[in-house]
């Protein structure tokens, strides 16, 4: 995908065969906290989508498969995907402070508007007109996450990946419906899905 | 647990340790934070919860901000910072790390395991936020016709989250809920 960039500054020459760490455009510190803070504020229900086109297709840091392999590490590390993102990306350029300067833009602004929001939901939260519209928002919220839940589902179904089926269920009965503590689901389930999918690729190899 | 005369403190510990729990994301984490700012600290109540939750999802940036709401409710301004630092904090550390030891044996198969263990498990997660919050909001059958339409629009169609959540806002102000 090489379409003319009119945004990228004019030192960028594309040069494939550079080491990842090496790409052709590199961010500065400030650069990297208002493209983050930029991402971070388009994005309502999720940054991710955002964060691929400032990155790839936008500011051209990252390839396509560069940013593809960094979410994938973000994604099996735990905590929340896009900050661990935004770290693991602003320190690939500027080090600790590249870190930093991209977790502070993607963190700092939406949690300035997250604690306004939650400081009229605490004077104002008991209007009834509000209660309302929150509990509409609210049913609308639950709909939108269970539609990610059916559409993260579909590749286990479509590959028949019974186990990893029957894992989810038992997670998702084990928290939702038995209510048990979370960190003693994951100390059972971790290494039990662990072994499970590395016995059967060895399997699969052999 | 003692450290209840310090409601920071309880907020960082408790959002800390759940950073490193949270696999999947935030969403994922959902079930545990309704755990522990419903049943155990008795900071909210359900349908408090579900407020919250809903305002997250309206307000802009990543889905992790609900604890910012969370830490706001327990300690005013300086518990949204800390409940927010406290649940990114740890995991970009490690995240830091491991990035730095995978860029140098890049050949490694084990991202590709752990990956393919972790999804179903954090798709389990998913599913039970989706039930614990349904249950919390509890508002009888039409709720739950909003909820199923939202999901069978988000599901079949590319529109923007933004307008089913003002759907649904719009619904409830006039009263249908």
């Amino acid at each position: 995908m090489k379409s003319p960039a009119s945004e990228s500054p004019p030192a960028a020459v594309p040069a494939p065969d550079l080491p990842a760490s090496h790409p052709p455009n590199q961010p500065g510190l400030l650069e990297l906290f208002v493209a983050f803070a930029k991402m971070s504020l388009a994005g309502f229900g999720g940054v991710l989508v955002w964060a691929r086109r400032g990155i790839v297709d936008q500011h051209r840091w990252m390839t396509a498969e560069e940013f593809n392999e960094t979410f994938a590490l973000c994604h099996f590390l735990p905590g929340p995907n896009i900050v661990n993102l935004s770290v693991v990306f602003g320190s690939r350029f500027r080090g600790v402070a590249g870190g930093i300067a991209a977790f502070a833009g993607l963190v700092g602004p939406p949690m300035v508007i997250a604690t306004i929001l939650a400081a009229l939901y605490a004077r104002y939260g008991e209007i009834d007109a509000l209660r309302r519209i929150l509990a509409g928002v609210s049913c609308a919220a639950v709909g939108l996450l269970m539609a990610v839940v059916f559409k993260m589902m579909m590749p286990l179904i479509k590959k028949r990946d019974l186990v990893g089926l029957v894992i989810l269920l038992a997670v998702f009965i084990a928290i939702g419906l038995l209510r048990l503590p979370l960190q003693t689901v994951l100390l059972v389930a971790v290494p039990l899905s662990l072994g499970i999918t590395y016995f059967l690729r060895q399997r699969v190899a052999a | 647990m003692n450290s209840d005369g310090n409601p920071i403190s309880t907020l960082v510990w408790t959002f800390g340790l759940m950073s490193l729990f949270a696999v999947g994301g935030a969403n994922s984490a959902i079930p545990e934070m309704h755990r522990i700012a419903v049943d155990v600290h008795h900071w909210m109540n359900d349908k408090q919860f579900a407020d919250i939750f809903a305002i997250s999802q309206l307000s802009p940036g990543p889905n992790v901000l609900i604890v910012t709401l969370i830490g706001y409710s327990v300690a005013g301004v300086a518990g949204a910072l800390a409940a927010t630092l406290a649940m990114c904090g740890p995991t970009a550390v490690l995240a830091y790390y491991v990035s730095r030891i995978l860029q140098r044996s890049s050949q490694s198969r084990w991202p590709a395991i752990i990956q393919a263990a972790l999804v179903p498990l954090s798709i389990g997660l998913m599913g039970a936020s989706g039930l614990i919050l349904a249950l919390s909001s509890d508002l009888g059958w039409v709720a739950g016709l909003i909820t199923a339409a939202a999901a069978v629009l988000a599901f079949a169609t590319r529109l923007n989250p933004v307008w089913i959540l003002l759907a649904g806002g719009a619904l409830g102000f006039a009263g249908v809920i």
